[in-house]
């Protein structure tokens, strides 16, 4: 039972009033950085930082704050995501596929309240994860080496097909464009620049966020344009928050599945939330019996990726916590807290500084509590936040998305190449082609062609190595399976009926 | 990673509500880093020993691992005697493989350093490598079978320690050599605990924690001198390898100063390197001394930059 005594260190420290109050500050002012589209998580971790150490926070106190804004983007993120068809983050992208249209009709409370709970079952089991297998799951981080990784990024570009679009040979060419997009930049195996075009900005590459804000809200933007703005930013209506008790009994297998594959993704290095959210929606499409209505607004479509990114962003920390790794963008940001408030996070952690992590454990739960709290009975707060009048909505949404983005590197390019992708996206939604493959081919692009290269460097060309240990052949069957059980799925099925069926939840 | 820009948004916003700055450092990376630190360090020790009357600012200029910041110093600031830019041997290796559009190492004026991390070479705790030369051996015996982990690109300073030490110790086949570059030190770390490499080049302070969990077990430590604190970790030069690679942490400044205000900033930078304020700052962060100034570090830098070239040449990263 030292789980539950270091447990009740952890609480012990982290609830007085003050670190509470603390974290329902960093909770509230969490959700709002994630309902906002083009802030995300990292954004506001990050904005966060200079002011508590202004406000001469201890380390214990910091770290309270930034993780409840931390967790309180990530439930934040879905709101937008719903409403608008905008993710407020990148791991929110998957909730708008089915959100979105849940919201058109007119079940925007509900798909809320699922989303808001189904976070809250992803965040809370990933933390109680995070407390029992951390020293364990650390060792998991070992076990892959180039050619898992590799093998695991090929699962994900695997089951891509299809995503948010009825057409599998769109969604083909949304990945490819991405995967172009991800080989401009400095070439890691060999030290040299591609695509650049002698242009400095370019060498670190295309920032996905860069592509994230202008694929989703400058386009967004631009067709707001066009409709004369005629059409309301949130087209739907938002009628009394009740709980859906049947729905939630109904999402319940959706939203375990998913913390598992989430938690699970989080914890490795570099995969991260968003494929976490992924690699969840594809898993619970592929198991449910009414795949169909997939995409056109099914709860469980909202409920699994939701599970899977907050599952994600408590498994991120275990890397981050017991080797240094950071498994995602906002940890890495935190990382470079803790390294500033003198924590070194790495094996030693644990055992050296027991009050840090525990308390950092205790105040996770204590602000999940207060995220469902806020997030289900009190959500209308922060949707009144979004459904002011959409012509002061959208220019408000175009300045935070030129603000960020500039915020990233303090350079005009970056905001002309938003626009740009603002006009992409533009194009792409006219052609009705999805762009959250997009923004995956940029996201995992790189670090699958760094693995495979790696592998290759490693094993002198030999291509078997990737297939060389259980892992990588367990996701390798994986990823074929995902590949081909849609093909013959399909024929199968054949269409069955399609559009005139009211997507009803009484698929069983 | 690249939103810790936003952290100096922040930080620039509230530094602008405080009196009036006059002196500013560029840290052209993001908050965090080891530019950063050497920003911020430098700036509150010139503030504590009075040299400076009010705070330095700090300006975060990230891009291109250091390009962006030092083209602009180049073109927009060449004159501006109140600026400094934080450096590493980042910034000359990263000059010497014209990685900087053009840019090169004499258009600004180097101060000094007055720090080092020092290189290290670690292998996992079962490796069969012993020594320094075990791992030598092994490589020159079949080059193949020792791939070496690294936190920087191809051509990147780790990959150029790997480069260095192999060919001191009588190896020069550096294109044989098997390198990995990964997303930093810990990265490369759990490579090499999980075998995929066999050993793996970093700088110390990015591996403490390994080595003090005994996950990994340091061969070499390229410094002149045993590190205070790992005091079990033999030098590559106790081994017979000739090398010490330090990544040391300086400034440079502006090309176009008056000869006046280039050794003032050397008088302030060498006040900074020899207070116990710095000294207590290198002792908490695993710095080792590594004090270089004014002509005799323009010296080093130029020589740095030359060894690089011909090392960059042999991979075929230079033409």
């Amino acid at each position: 039972m030292d789980i539950l005594s270091n447990l009740a260190m952890g609480f012990e420290i982290a609830a007085s009033p003050y670190t509470l109050l603390l974290a329902i500050i960093g909770a509230f002012v969490g959700t709002i950085i994630g309902a906002l589209p083009g802030l995300g998580p990292s954004n506001g971790v990050a904005l966060l930082i200079p002011i508590s150490f202004s406000m001469g926070l201890d380390a214990i106190s910091a770290l309270v704050l930034l993780t409840s804004v931390y967790y309180g983007a990530m439930y934040g993120g879905r709101i937008s995501s719903i409403l608008l068809n905008i993710p407020g983050d990148e791991p929110a992208m998957m909730t708008t596929l089915d959100g979105y249209p849940m919201a058109k009709q007119g079940k925007a409370a509900e798909a809320l309240v699922v989303s808001g709970v189904a976070s809250f079952v992803g965040a809370f089991l990933a933390t109680i994860g995070l407390m029992i297998f951390a020293p364990y799951l650390a060792r998991v981080a070992f076990k892959f080496g180039p050619a898992e990784y590799f093998a695991l990024y090929m699962l994900a570009f695997c089951t891509l097909g299809g995503i948010g679009s009825n057409n599998q040979a769109k969604a083909a060419l949304a990945a490819a464009i991405g995967l172009a997009l991800a080989m401009i930049g400095m070439d890691k195996t060999t030290g040299m620049p591609r695509f650049t075009f002698g242009e400095l900005h370019l060498m670190d590459g295309i920032d996905f966020l860069v592509a994230i804000v202008g694929l989703f809200a400058v386009a967004e933007i631009f067709l707001f344009i066009e409709s004369h703005g005629k059409d309301s930013a949130i087209g739907v209506k938002l009628g009394k928050i009740l709980v859906p008790w049947k729905m939630l009994r109904q999402t319940s297998g959706a939203m375990l599945r998913g913390t598992g594959i989430g938690f699970l993704a989080g914890v490795l290095p570099g995969a991260g939330a968003s494929l976490g959210s992924f690699l969840a929606y594809m898993a619970e499409k592929s198991v449910a019996r009414d795949k169909s209505t997939f995409g056109k607004g099914n709860p469980k479509g909202v409920a699994a990726p939701e599970a899977g990114n907050n599952a994600a962003a408590g498994g991120a920390l275990v890397p981050m916590l017991t080797l240094g790794v950071p498994g995602s963008g906002t940890t890495a940001v935190l990382l470079a807290l803790l390294l500033t408030l003198n924590i070194t996070p790495g094996p030693l952690l644990f055992t050296e500084r027991p009050e840090v992590v525990w308390s950092l454990i205790a105040s996770l739960l204590i602000a999940n509590v207060v995220l469902l709290l806020m997030n289900v009975p009190m959500v209308k707060v922060f949707v009144h936040i979004l459904s002011v009048p959409a012509w002061i909505l959208l220019p408000g949404v175009t300045m935070i998305a030129f603000v960020g983005i500039y915020s990233l590197t303090g350079s005009s390019f970056d905001m002309l190449m938003m626009v740009g992708f603002g006009v992409l996206g533009y194009i792409m939604r006219k052609l009705d082609i999805p762009t959250v493959p997009v923004i995956l081919g940029i996201l995992l692009g790189n670090a699958m062609e760094d693995n495979l290269r790696r592998a290759m460097v490693l094993s002198n060309g030999d291509w078997t190595y990737l297939f060389s240990s259980p892992i990588a052949i367990g996701l390798w069957i994986a990823a074929i399976l995902g590949f081909v059980a849609p093909i013959f799925l399909r024929r199968v099925l054949k269409k069955p009926a399609l559009p005139e069926t009211d997507p009803t939840l009484n698929e069983d | 990673m690249k939103n810790w820009t936003c952290a100096a948004i922040a930080a620039l916003m509230m530094s602008a509500a405080l009196p009036a700055v006059a002196e500013e450092c560029i840290a052209p990376a993001n908050p965090g880093g080891g530019w950063d630190f050497t920003c911020r360090q430098i700036g509150q020790i010139m503030t504590e020993l009075g040299i400076v009357p009010n705070l330095v600012q700090v300006t975060n200029l990230a891009g291109a691992g250091g390009g962006v910041a030092f083209t602009q110093v180049v073109s927009n600031r060449g004159d501006d005697p109140a600026l400094f830019v934080a450096a590493s041997s980042a910034t000359t290796t990263r000059l010497a493989q014209n990685a900087f559009a053009g840019a090169t190492a004499d258009q600004v004026r180097w101060v000094g350093s007055i720090g080092g991390d020092p290189g290290v070479i670690v292998v996992a705790k079962d490796s069969p490598f012993q020594t320094l030369g075990d791992l030598v051996e092994a490589v020159k015996a079949d080059p193949s079978k020792v791939a070496f982990a690294g936190g920087s690109a191809v051509g990147g300073f780790d990959h150029l320690k790997v480069l260095m030490m192999l060919d001191k110790a009588g190896f020069t086949e550096a294109r044989q050599v098997k390198y990995i570059g990964l997303d930093g030190g810990a990265d490369a770390i759990t490579q090499t605990v999980g075998g995929f490499a066999q050993a793996m080049t970093g700088d110390l302070s990015e591996i403490t924690g390994f080595i003090k969990s005994g996950d990994v077990r340091p061969i070499a430590v390229l410094s002149d001198e045993r590190v205070a604190g790992f005091d079990d970790a033999p030098t590559a030069k106790e081994q017979g390898v000739d090398i010490t690679a330090m990544n040391w942490r300086g400034i440079y400044v502006p090309k176009d100063i008056t000869d006046e205000q280039y050794q003032k900033w050397v008088d302030t930078l060498k006040q900074v390197g020899e207070s116990e304020q710095w000294k207590a700052v290198m002792v908490e962060n695993g710095l080792e001394p590594y004090d270089l100034y004014g002509a005799e570090f323009e010296t080093f830098v130029a020589e740095n930059i030359a060894e690089i070239q011909e090392i960059s040449k042999e991979i075929g990263l230079l033409q």
